[in-house]
């Protein structure tokens, strides 16, 4: 079974040996970054790439994992990898209460996604007046750099140790389009009640679906507060988040298990370019992806592996005519 | 082996179904008839377990199924095709299908292969890999069956396979329907082309306005007088008959 795992294993490796070529901090920064963004979107992808559901709350799942990671540190002193497991087991949780309530009533399309919106937002604001979330000043994860941490001086370790959690999120991901339950999702996505007539138990199989997606990104949001080791609910549930994780694999190819990784790349990798260009207009990046955004939408609606396709499909096509 | 006991359904105020009743025997070939809007699609909805009835039961295999979900049915046994298709549009003729099989077969491998069989059983085969969307009107009512078929069930509901196409794929679609029967699978369809009716059922039942005014063999059920009033108006039955013994006096 190496049905596709051999460019996830390529392009994993490609990045992993990037230390080799490079000791630019610029690019460590850029990249750790870009792989958290693509960890938070393949748990986007999974629910609402695969799964068809378009979720425009993913922040709650991000900040639910920043936020269990750091009060844990902070307040209890657990060790970082505990807390690492409980934040991951939080998204996942807070996964299936979300979809409990909305998916058992029916909501779908717009619905479910101004309801995960909801979520975050109100998220949000709690985490921005509670005192055990550090209130409007957020919380700050001392700085002590060791494995036991999970805290780094060196960047190119962190950025592997990111890179590790993005190759896991895809090995899973491909695992699951390549298994039953990934054609009951895509079943649930394309045709509901076609997937009922066929025996697939449309709520459990969705149930799963945000579960694991809740999981995914609350892992990415615990990355991002060990790098930066400060985290308030702006950054935790903003909307910034929400949009980068649908982003990346609208961009990349939604539903396909490298899709995220190769959106949040491209998107970022245009937006630094053009900052390097344009020097200091603030927000130019945020018009990049706009336009990036309005390109694929208007000439390529299956993302940049979407067109690579068409394209290898009409090149075999001529060449075996 | 499946029997519909006195059901009602009631939207609102609209009675769609009314006390109507049916019992499909193992290993037939049943027919469900009746002019449109009869209440048909929705007497099948009602058997798959799409609609609950506002009164009644239905069993299968003497067990009462009634408060199930659709697809605790088609784990027990019932499957079946949609009226309007429904395929998988983004996926492909295989895919669609192996959604079907992954119902009693868990690994991809076993799904792939029992798509595969079912694919050859309906003459698909050669379109495995087309999508399918890109599929006529006749390659899609394969599909339909194709995918139901996949869940290997013990019934098969189908809801006018035949409409839409012409006579050369319906005279091509109906030895697939009854070798599926001589499979073993039983089935009960929804069918306005007579000349199927007659050639494929057994026993034919008819619905109009939600209830049912017939039963019996196909010959049988087109002489009853209910029936032809329901298709074609009030004092048709007699009129016909009228101009039948004209006919023979002449």
């Amino acid at each position: 079974m190496m049905r596709g795992y051999f460019w996830i294993i390529v392009i994993t490796l490609l990045i992993a040996a990037t230390p080799l070529l490079t000791s630019s901090n610029t690019f460590f920064n850029f990249t750790v970054v870009v792989l958290i963004i693509a960890l938070a979107a393949q748990g986007w992808n999974l629910l609402g790439g695969i799964g068809g559901q378009t979720s425009f709350g993913h922040a709650m799942f991000f900040g639910i994992g920043a936020y269990t990671a750091s009060m844990l540190q902070t307040h209890l002193g657990v060790n970082a990898w505990i807390a690492l497991i409980a934040a991951i087991a939080a998204g996942s949780l807070a996964g299936l209460i979300v979809g409990f309530l909305s998916f058992r009533a029916g909501l779908r399309g717009s619905y479910f996604a101004l309801v995960t919106l909801a979520f975050a937002e109100l998220l949000r604001v709690l985490a921005n007046a509670s005192e055990w979330t550090g209130g409007a000043s957020g919380l700050l994860l001392k700085l002590e750099p060791s494995l036991a941490n999970m805290q780094f001086s060196s960047r190119p370790t962190f950025m592997l140790l990111a890179l590790a959690f993005v190759f896991i999120s895809l090995v899973i991901t491909q695992h699951i389009v390549n298994s039953r339950f990934g054609a009951h999702l895509v079943a649930v996505r394309e045709n509901e009640d076609a997937a009922k007539a066929l025996g697939v138990d449309v709520l459990t199989v969705k149930l799963k679906a945000i579960s694991l997606s809740g999981a995914m990104t609350a892992a990415a949001g615990v990355l991002y507060v060990q790098y930066f080791l400060y985290i308030d609910a702006a950054i935790a549930f903003g909307i910034w988040i929400s949009i980068e994780a649908l982003l990346a694999p609208m961009v990349g190819g939604r539903g396909r298990v490298l899709g995220p990784l190769i959106g949040a790349f491209t998107l970022h990798g245009l937006g630094e370019i053009t900052k390097s260009f344009a020097g200091r207009v603030p927000g130019i990046d945020l018009m990049v992806f706009a336009v990036v955004l309005i390109i694929v939408i208007a000439f390529a609606s299956a993302g940049i592996l979407g067109l690579l396709k068409k394209l290898s499909d009409r090149f075999a096509a001529k060449g075996g005519a | 082996m499946l029997q519909v006991k006195n059901v009602t359904m009631r939207f609102g105020g609209l009675l769609a179904i009314s006390d109507a009743s049916l019992d499909v025997r193992q290993g037939s070939i049943t027919g469900l008839i009746g002019p449109n809007g009869a209440g048909k699609t929705t007497l099948f909805a009602v058997i798959a377990g799409f609609l609950r009835p506002t009164q009644g039961q239905i069993a299968l295999f003497d067990k009462d199924i009634t408060g199930e979900e659709p697809h605790r049915r088609a784990a027990s046994g019932i499957a079946r095709t949609f009226q309007i298709v429904q395929p998988f549009a983004g996926l492909n003729v295989q895919e669609n299908i192996t959604v079907g099989a992954y119902l009693r077969h868990t690994k991809p491998a076993d799904a792939v292969e029992k798509a595969r069989e079912v694919a050859r059983q309906v003459g698909l085969e050669k379109d495995l890999d087309k999508s399918a969307s890109s599929l006529t009107v006749a390659g899609r009512k394969r599909l339909e069956l194709a995918r139901a078929l996949a869940t290997e069930p013990k019934i098969l509901l189908l809801d006018e396979v035949l409409a839409g196409l012409n006579p050369s794929e319906i005279r091509d679609i109906i030895p697939v329907i009854r070798s599926i029967r001589d499979s073993g699978v039983t089935i009960l369809m929804i069918e306005h082309v007579m000349q199927a009716v007659m050639n494929l059922c057994e026993h034919v039942y008819v619905l109009a306005q939600g209830k049912m005014i017939a039963e019996g063999t196909p010959a049988a059920v087109c002489n009853d007088q209910a029936v032809i009033e329901a298709y074609l108006g009030k004092g048709s039955a007699e009129r016909l008959a009228r101009q039948s013994q004209g006919e023979n006096h002449a």
